[in-house]
């Protein structure tokens, strides 16, 4: 049986009087990465803020063992938004040490935080002097500062040069291979060679999840915007 | 509530403000130069700024840190910063606390600053023990206006709508403190509503300093009701911060 780090039963998530998302039952697995894959506009950022608590929904949602939104999991979840949310008027160090300090992480922390993504030529200069893709990073950083035991990232290697990706998706495998869980979301298909595990969200609801290798062999396709596609053709014609 | 959390806050707020040159010469200098245009104006007139300078000095520290902070604040909750924070062990109060820790050291130096020029070069005379006894409503007053702005930016969603609010929290207080028909002058109405506003406490213990000298009994109540305005103010503003949004 699988070990699963977020339990998911019967959520629905409304806002505005409009159903935005329906989960009847969803696992991600524990100390792997799973990719969480669909078009802009589908619920994943919706379902990753339920995750790491900051989101209202109805149902039942269960992190690493406890109700979400829990006090506990606030030292154990690293959550990384979509923009990069750092201050800009102060430094790439300044912001992970402070990140660091809401952990309990100390300078060292902070430093291999850094080091991790590739900043620490850039540790001096103020986050608002960075590209996007620089300040994405930093954001990244001051989540990695704490060593959660999963990490939720939305859509983290947006606008990053391929070389900075690979490296990237390198560093959150050996991440897995520690323990940490992942759960990253991508609206680019081609993420998915990276991931052990699939989600597939499509309006609101989840298309289908599974391994990777499952996924491909269910639906007899060599990638992941193939077996997308084929699965969204089965749900249409059933 | 952990103290190193709102420590490390306090100290990320005041990084930030010094990085902000022009802000931190406008919340120091402003205030003064206010006061001693006023000076100027009544020069001719003997003993009018020695009444309305100190109750205009209980006023000033409220408006100015009432702007700084509640932009300061919106601009957390707009960032995403603010809902990163929520999602750390952070609690409301270290946040809260931090930013009030970090403005209302600056407040006090600008009531310090503000005080001292009143009494010296702008030549209000109220010994050294009245001095104090201003310096300190000053600074209550400073802290009320960073507990406030920090509420009030709640209910702000743009720049424009926070900018806005300054008037609508402080002009009503202005023109019912005393500062321009002395509130026991007022009517019944006006005057019951007028001990409900906090500002007028500021400008009472700004007149009893002058007059009185020193600090009194009076001035003692009238910090406690500003104080207490203080707490109530981030009380509720914790209230309105919420963890979990739709």
């Amino acid at each position: 049986m699988m070990n699963s780090a977020v339990v998911m039963r019967d959520l629905s998530v409304t806002r505005g009087g409009r159903r935005v998302l329906t989960v009847d039952g969803l696992d991600v697995a524990a100390g792997s990465i799973t990719g969480l894959l669909g078009p802009s506009g589908c619920g994943k950022t919706t379902l990753m803020r339920t995750i790491v608590g900051v989101q209202r929904f109805a149902g039942s949602v269960s992190v690493l063992g406890l109700p979400a939104g829990s006090s506990e999991l606030r030292h154990r979840v690293g959550y990384v938004t979509q923009a990069p949310s750092v201050y800009g008027d102060l430094t790439v160090a300044e912001n992970v040490r402070y990140f660091g300090a809401m952990v309990g992480a100390g300078a060292d922390a902070a430093s291999a935080a850094l080091a991790a993504v590739d900043l620490t030529d850039l540790a001096g200069r103020r986050a608002e002097q960075l590209s996007g893709g620089q300040r994405a990073r930093v954001s990244l950083a001051a989540a990695l500062v704490g060593r959660p035991a999963l990490l939720v990232l939305d859509e983290p290697t947006v606008g990053l040069d391929p070389l900075l990706r690979r490296r990237l998706w390198e560093f959150f495998a050996e991440l897995a291979a520690g323990g940490t869980t992942l759960l990253v979301s991508s609206h680019v298909m081609d993420e998915a060679e990276h991931c052990d595990r699939l989600i597939f969200l499509r309006e609101g609801a989840v298309l289908a999840a599974d391994t990777r290798e499952g996924m491909l062999a269910g639906t007899g396709t060599t990638s992941a915007e193939d077996a997308f596609l084929a699965m969204l053709g089965e749900q249409v014609a059933a | 509530m952990n103290p190193r959390i709102t420590f490390a806050t306090g100290a990320r707020v005041l990084t930030q403000l010094r990085r902000d040159h022009r802000t931190v010469v406008m919340l120091l200098v402003l205030p003064s130069v206010i006061l001693g245009l006023m000076c100027w104006i009544y020069s001719d007139i003997p003993g009018r700024f020695d009444q309305i300078g100190p109750r205009m000095l209980g006023l000033m520290p409220f408006v100015v840190m009432f702007i700084v902070t509640s932009v300061a604040t919106l601009r957390e909750r707009r960032t995403g910063t603010l809902e990163r924070l929520l999602t750390t062990p952070m609690n409301k109060l270290d946040l809260l606390l931090g930013y009030g820790f970090a403005f209302g050291l600056v407040a006090i130096v600008q009531a310090g600053i503000a005080t001292g020029l009143t009494m010296t070069w702008y030549g209000v005379d109220a010994e050294t023990r009245g001095g104090w006894a201003m310096f300190l409503t000053a600074s209550t007053v400073a802290v009320f206006g960073a507990a406030a702005g920090l509420f009030a930016s709640a209910f702000a969603r743009t720049e424009f709508q926070a900018v806005q609010l300054m008037p609508a929290f402080v002009l009503p207080q202005f023109l019912l403190c005393g500062l321009l028909v002395p509130r026991e002058q007022l009517n019944s109405t006006l005057n019951a509503i007028s001990d409900f506003l906090p500002l007028s406490y500021a400008v009472d213990a700004m007149a009893e300093s002058v007059e009185r000298g020193g600090l009194t009994g009076q001035i003692g109540r009238d910090l406690a009701i500003i104080g207490g305005s203080a707490f109530l103010a981030l009380a509720a503003g914790a209230a309105t911060l919420s963890r979990q949004s739709a």
